[in-house]
């Protein structure tokens, strides 16, 4: 790990004054447990860190009639054990339960999830995000088979890494980005970007911004959240599916079926909320909506196996959301 | 005691700038103020480093003063500053549970908290779980059922399982598996393991004996 400076603000104007304008300048510091080992791998070197989690305002997870406010620096495992998560947003909670390792859900963070860079191994072992050294992609003609059958079309090959993107997009959730010169809000699938090219990052969040706060309405939706998974120890999945749907009696009158770890970005599954509205949720529906989730699917040589992944993941999240309480 | 220090196996930086560089650079005495490299610091956050700095940790109950830069881990720390070596480093990247401390009551991966980021907070370590020539119940429970092999993980494993039995009463092989989720071993000995914390659960009546 190269040497860096290391800064504990107490408030968010504070820290937001320590940022800086680049992003090898400043990095923010909450549960360290993505940022210290790329640092340790060189993948990443920022002159200063900027510790966040003596920051109280960032800390917390509450309802208001806005909905349920987030705190950036609250845990993934305040996350998982809130009852207010369980029983507003399912989806929310499986999530988080499902960021695998006690360690990593008392150390880690909701910001943390949504910031944390991508796991492809090219980008691990300093290949670069879209690990193309000299414009050939190493994930095209190389080891491929957890890289992306969605959005893939691009030089990014790799797949968001975070848990809970699928499940705040679904919920329509909304992000409070900060900076010295101001804030701004960022609905949670715009936040999310597929990079096209190297030194462009896979969000939108800015080198001089802090993620503050996630805000999720209240929908009255039904939404679950399916992972699919090699083992229940610490991974990360092979494919999501987190879904919201708004009901109408027994009909979906609007669905939001959003995948995770099959893309460079948590990916909105559009056919299948078209698909979907308007119908009776039957396990034949949910069936027929997972293939149409992933009817664009463009799997590369060695990940065919996650695209029926992915519809399982699809199917059982619809069948969890239709059995869940709104 | 720098035959006991952990050798740095961490890859050589490609093109980053090295150490003596940045620190001849950027002045050692006087951070990065004025390099032009960063922004000026809040008066009111002042920054710590690159160059060693005080610490002051609680590890075990007792007051640990020492000097470090910012980038050492709470592990290093333990292991090659305070000689607590019960803490393992085998992975170093957060992944293999090996290095498992508490931490104000949870555990953590102490490989990726930097030592200067657990100041203020009670470090436990399985230096300071029973008293001396004491085991405490889940170590005990490990000896009865021979819940380990080459012995590598046991530490971690140890600290994993109390820190999940302080806090909940597992009903279930299950249960543990999913509470002890973050440790490898690569013996394979979990299901000694398993029956081991099973068995502690039972001895400290349900957790909550933190």
């Amino acid at each position: 790990m190269q040497p860096f400076e290391y800064a504990n603000p107490t408030t968010v104007k504070e820290a937001v004054g320590l940022l800086g304008n680049k992003w090898d300048e400043a990095a923010v510091l909450a549960g360290g447990t993505d940022l210290i080992s790329l640092m340790k791998d060189y993948v990443y070197s920022p002159k200063r860190l900027v510790n966040i989690k003596n920051i109280k305002e960032l800390g917390g997870i509450r309802a208001d009639k806005a909905g349920l406010r987030i705190g950036a620096a609250a845990t993934i495992d305040e996350l998982a054990e809130s009852p207010l998560v369980a029983k507003n947003f399912p989806s929310l909670a499986q999530a988080a339960r499902g960021v695998t390792s006690p360690q990593i859900r008392n150390m880690g963070t909701v910001g943390g999830d949504l910031c944390q860079r991508p796991r492809c191994w090219y980008y691990r072992d300093g290949q670069g995000l879209l690990a193309s050294p000299g414009g050939r992609s190493l994930v095209t003609n190389g080891e491929n088979k957890y890289h992306a059958i969605l959005g893939n079309g691009g030089p990014a090959k790799f797949v968001s890494a975070s848990s809970l993107g699928p499940a705040l997009i679904a919920l329509g959730a909304t992000l409070t980005l900060q900076s010295s010169s101001g804030s701004r809000k960022v609905a949670a699938d715009k936040f999310f970007v597929t990079p096209s090219a190297e030194g462009s990052r896979e969000i939108a969040l800015l080198p001089n911004e802090l993620l503050t706060e996630i805000l999720v309405p209240m929908g009255g939706t039904k939404n679950a959240t399916y992972e699919v998974r090699q083992k229940e120890a610490l991974d990360w999945p092979l494919a999501t599916a987190s879904v919201a749907l708004k009901m109408s009696g027994s009909t979906v009158s609007s669905a939001r079926v959003v995948l995770g770890h099959v893309a460079p970005m948590p990916w909105a599954a559009t056919q299948a909320d078209q698909f979907l509205a308007g119908k009776s949720l039957t396990e034949a529906v949910a069936e027929d909506a997972a293939k149409a989730a992933l009817s664009n699917a463009t799997p590369l040589s060695q990940n065919a196996y996650k695209v029926q992944l992915a519809r399982v993941a699809v199917k059982r999240a619809l069948m969890a959301a239709a059995g869940a309480r709104g | 005691m720098s035959s006991k220090k952990d050798p740095d196996v961490s890859k050589k930086p490609r093109s980053a700038f090295s150490r003596r560089g940045f620190l001849g650079g950027v002045g050692v005495g006087g951070g990065v103020l004025g390099s032009g490299l960063l922004s000026p610091v809040a008066e009111a956050a002042p920054a710590s480093g690159p160059a060693a700095v005080p610490i002051t940790l609680k590890i075990n109950g007792k007051t640990q003063n020492l000097t470090l830069e910012p980038r050492v881990t709470l592990l290093d720390a333990l292991r090659n500053h305070l000689d607590l070596t019960g803490a393992k480093r085998v992975c170093d990247r957060g992944t293999c549970g090996a290095c498992t401390v508490i931490l104000n009551g949870r555990v953590v991966y102490s490989c990726t908290v930097l030592a200067i980021d657990a100041q203020g907070k009670e470090i436990q370590t399985i230096e300071g779980i029973a008293p001396a020539g004491k085991l405490h119940p889940v170590s005990a429970a490990f000896v009865q059922h021979d819940a380990q092999q080459c012995g590598y993980c046991t530490p971690g494993f140890v600290m994993a399982a109390k820190g999940y039995l302080d806090r909940h009463a597992p009903k279930s092989i299950e249960d543990v598996e999913k509470g002890l989720g973050g440790n490898l071993c690569r013996c394979g000995t979990y299901v000694g393991v398993r029956q081991a914390v099973l068995e502690a659960s039972r001895e400290m009546k349900g957790g909550r004996n933190a």
